[in-house]
């Protein structure tokens, strides 16, 4: 027990103060180191819920995909972070105190949090017994049948973000050479090419 | 563990869900949904690999074609009430009425929008099927009976919406309208998620029927209170209620006209259907918590778009204003509460997208020298050279301000009608002071076109469809008022499924 408690503070504390560095370090590719580690927490986070599978899903699809991402994107976007850190302090104060009044109204929230008599068990009904079946086997098995409906339009989603990227990037441009490999592969040497026997000082 | 002993079919309950419906019982109730998200992909398909000019057009009119069939076909559903995947997709009166509304003003809109991309260079097939993804999510919204559900219909709408936004890539204008909806849009999603998270948290549970129980309960936690502020909250965005607000106006000036035509009609019809869906589905036990947020909400919403819209330069902004003062008018129906107040909300929006058809057929097709053009003051002396098209607007101006005797008029009156019958006078009150002042800025542009002074040239470019839809429009705000074609049966049997 005591393990798994001090291990959810380092966990918690990394999370919370890698967060704040993602957004106060000066330099942006750091910020996005960062913002890795905080996943990494995250995702131990999750391990001690026992929650394998969103873990490692974390770990490949947020920390392998996303974040080199955006690495790419800072690396390559030519972005002036001066004058963006200058309107940043511009709206400063009013942003902090927004951000206090929330954090205040939500500790209050959490102060008091308690939920409905019938809550616990509404989620013991849909949660299978663990010492039946692997969590990642129980998520395959609801994912595909009773979550089919949202899974196809997670789908759709993605096709629309695909179909998106392509209206709005894709250019057609008549005027460049494309490389055809079929025509390559067929063209005719006799008729390409001609051998001339050129005598040696008369020239063509 | 082994993984052959273990068979989600033997344990029927075992995830809180039986084994009831087989897979064509399912397909039959979301036929609908499913015949118009084959359609997007197999016309995708068949776009890409064909010749694309060619196409193109044939693409439009056979989605308008099919937005017209399954509309049809869901009217001839009968009255009966299907869900599926345990309650997270509802099929009943309520989403039909709807579902009609949104197909049809989706289907009329693609039409509309037909000249004005061919000449601006953007008849693209992309443009119809896109439309069509938004619309099945759109579909999906006023079907939701799920927290996640709810939330995956209303993703699949705006990020189609977000690209259609910024659709004319080339014009700075266009391009900031996409982003500045995509970021605000993503913040109400976090918003709505974070609500999500609480009533989650709270209940036990993401349907819509089990937090019914547990928010009916006398004792709430603050938290619970929370995630329906939040909730609430990233509907407002959807809808653009004040103070949810700031993108509309700029939104609606960006965007290419037919896109803007689009984002006032149908999505507006959908995020409402979603507010009203929640609020009685999920929330009905909790009345006195979100009514207090609606009636602010409304009254913010009338009296900020009224008075907003009167220093607007450009038709488009105004009309942007326009829709937020309407759907405060709307939201002021939604919070009288009850079958009366569920129904005024139905009819307002049929109307509400009637009139804006109409306005909007014709704000697509103006233009200067080939050039769209939005300034309300190149309709200067209008009626000097189309009187026909002038008169048109004028009933159309006159109805969107809600002066009897026209259709308008009947939406403002169901409302204020459901307001008063549930006691809520201040709002009553707020709503006519709103409706009075709004009256100025449309009665503005019709001194504009019949008694303006600089004559400037709009084009004569109207097409022959944009032109029919104008006037049928027009027509229908003044044949209306015999029966309102119907609607008021209509919606009372739709918000008699709802409420009950």
């Amino acid at each position: 027990m005591l393990l798994i408690d001090i291990s959810f503070y380092v966990f918690s504390t990394v999370i919370l103060s890698s967060a704040l560095l993602v957004v106060v370090s000066r330099n942006p590719v750091h910020s996005v180191l960062w913002l890795i580690l905080m996943f990494l927490s995250c995702a131990g986070l999750f391990v001690l819920l026992g929650a394998e599978f969103v873990a490692m899903l974390l770990v490949i699809v947020y920390v392998g995909a996303v974040a080199v991402l955006f690495l790419f994107v800072v690396m390559m976007l030519d972005i002036d972070f001066g004058s963006l850190r200058s309107e940043f302090a511009r709206y400063m104060p009013i942003a902090g105190l927004i951000c206090i009044i929330l954090l205040m109204e939500l500790s209050l929230v959490f102060g008091v949090w308690q939920t409905a008599e019938s809550a616990e068990q509404a989620r013991a009904v849909i949660t299978p017994d663990l010492s039946q079946v692997q969590n990642t086997a129980a998520l395959g098995h609801v994912i595909y049948s009773k979550y089919i409906y949202l899974f196809q339009t997670a789908g759709l989603i993605l096709l629309v973000a695909m179909i998106g990227a392509i209206v709005l990037t894709v250019r057609d441009r008549p005027n460049i050479k494309r490389q055809d490999v079929l025509s390559q592969i067929y063209r005719d040497p006799k008729e390409q090419l001609k051998i001339i026997d050129v005598e040696s000082g008369k020239g063509l | 563990m082994n993984g052959s002993s273990y068979n989600i079919f033997n344990s029927s309950n075992y995830f809180g869900w039986s084994e009831t419906q087989g897979v064509l019982e399912v397909i039959q109730i979301l036929l609908p949904e499913i015949v118009l998200a084959v359609f997007s992909m197999i016309v995708l398909l068949g776009a890409v690999y064909s010749r694309k000019n060619k196409t193109t057009s044939i693409v439009f009119w056979g989605t308008a074609t099919t937005f017209l069939l399954v509309s049809i076909f869901i009217i001839f559903r009968g009255a009966a009430v299907y869900t599926a995947f345990g309650g997270a997709f509802i099929d009943d009166l309520f989403s039909r009425y709807l579902k009609v509304l949104i197909l049809l003003s989706a289907a009329i809109i693609l039409m509309l929008s037909q000249d004005f991309l061919k000449r601006n260079n953007l008849f693209k097939f992309e443009y119809p099927i896109l439309m069509t993804l938004s619309v099945v999510g759109m579909m999906m919204m006023v079907s939701a009976g799920d927290l996640m559900s709810l939330y995956m219909g209303l993703e699949l709408q705006s990020l189609s919406l977000y690209v259609l936004a910024s659709f004319s890539r080339d014009s700075v204008r266009s391009t900031e309208a996409g982003l500045k909806y995509f970021v605000l849009g993503a913040l109400s999603s976090g918003m709505l998620l974070y609500g999500s998270s609480l009533i989650y948290g709270y209940s036990g549970s993401t349907v819509f029927s089990e937090i019914f129980i547990t928010a009916s309960a006398n004792e709430k936690s603050l938290g619970f209170v929370f995630g329906l502020v939040f909730i609430t909250i990233g509907m407002a965005f959807k809808v653009s209620a004040v103070p949810f607000h700031m993108w509309t106006p700029d939104v609606y000036e960006g965007a290419p006209t037919p896109v803007t035509a689009f984002l006032a009609t149908a999505p507006k019809v959908a995020a409402m259907g979603l507010f009203a869906r929640v609020v009685h589905d999920a929330f009905g036990g909790a009345f006195n918590d979100w009514s207090q947020i609606l009636i602010l909400l409304s009254v913010l919403s009338m009296l900020f778009g009224s008075i907003a819209a009167i220093g607007q330069k450009d038709i488009k902004r105004l009309m942007a204003y326009s829709s937020i003062s309407h759907m405060g008018f709307a939201l002021m129906g939604l919070t009288s509460g009850g079958l009366e107040g569920v129904q005024s909300m139905l009819i307002y929006m049929a109307i509400y997208v009637m009139m804006n058809i109409g306005t909007f057929a014709f704000i697509i097709s103006m233009e200067v020298d080939g050039k769209p053009v939005s300034e309300i003051n190149s309709l200067q002396m209008y009626s000097k050279t189309n009187p026909g098209r002038s008169m048109a607007l004028l009933i159309l101006m006159f109805s969107l301000a809600g002066i009897p005797p026209l259709l308008g008029f009947f939406g403002k009156f169901y409302v204020l009608k459901a307001a008063i019958t549930s006691e809520l006078y201040l709002l009553a009150t707020a709503g006519v002071i709103a409706s009075v002042i709004g009256a100025f800025y449309y009665l503005r542009i019709i001194y504009y076109i019949y008694f303006g002074e600089n004559p400037r040239a709009l084009d004569q470019t109207h097409s022959l469809f944009n032109q029919t839809v104008l006037v049928i429009s027009a027509l229908a705000m003044v044949l209306g008022v015999v029966n309102l074609f119907g609607l008021e049966f209509v919606s009372e049997i739709a918000a008699n499924a709802l409420v009950n």
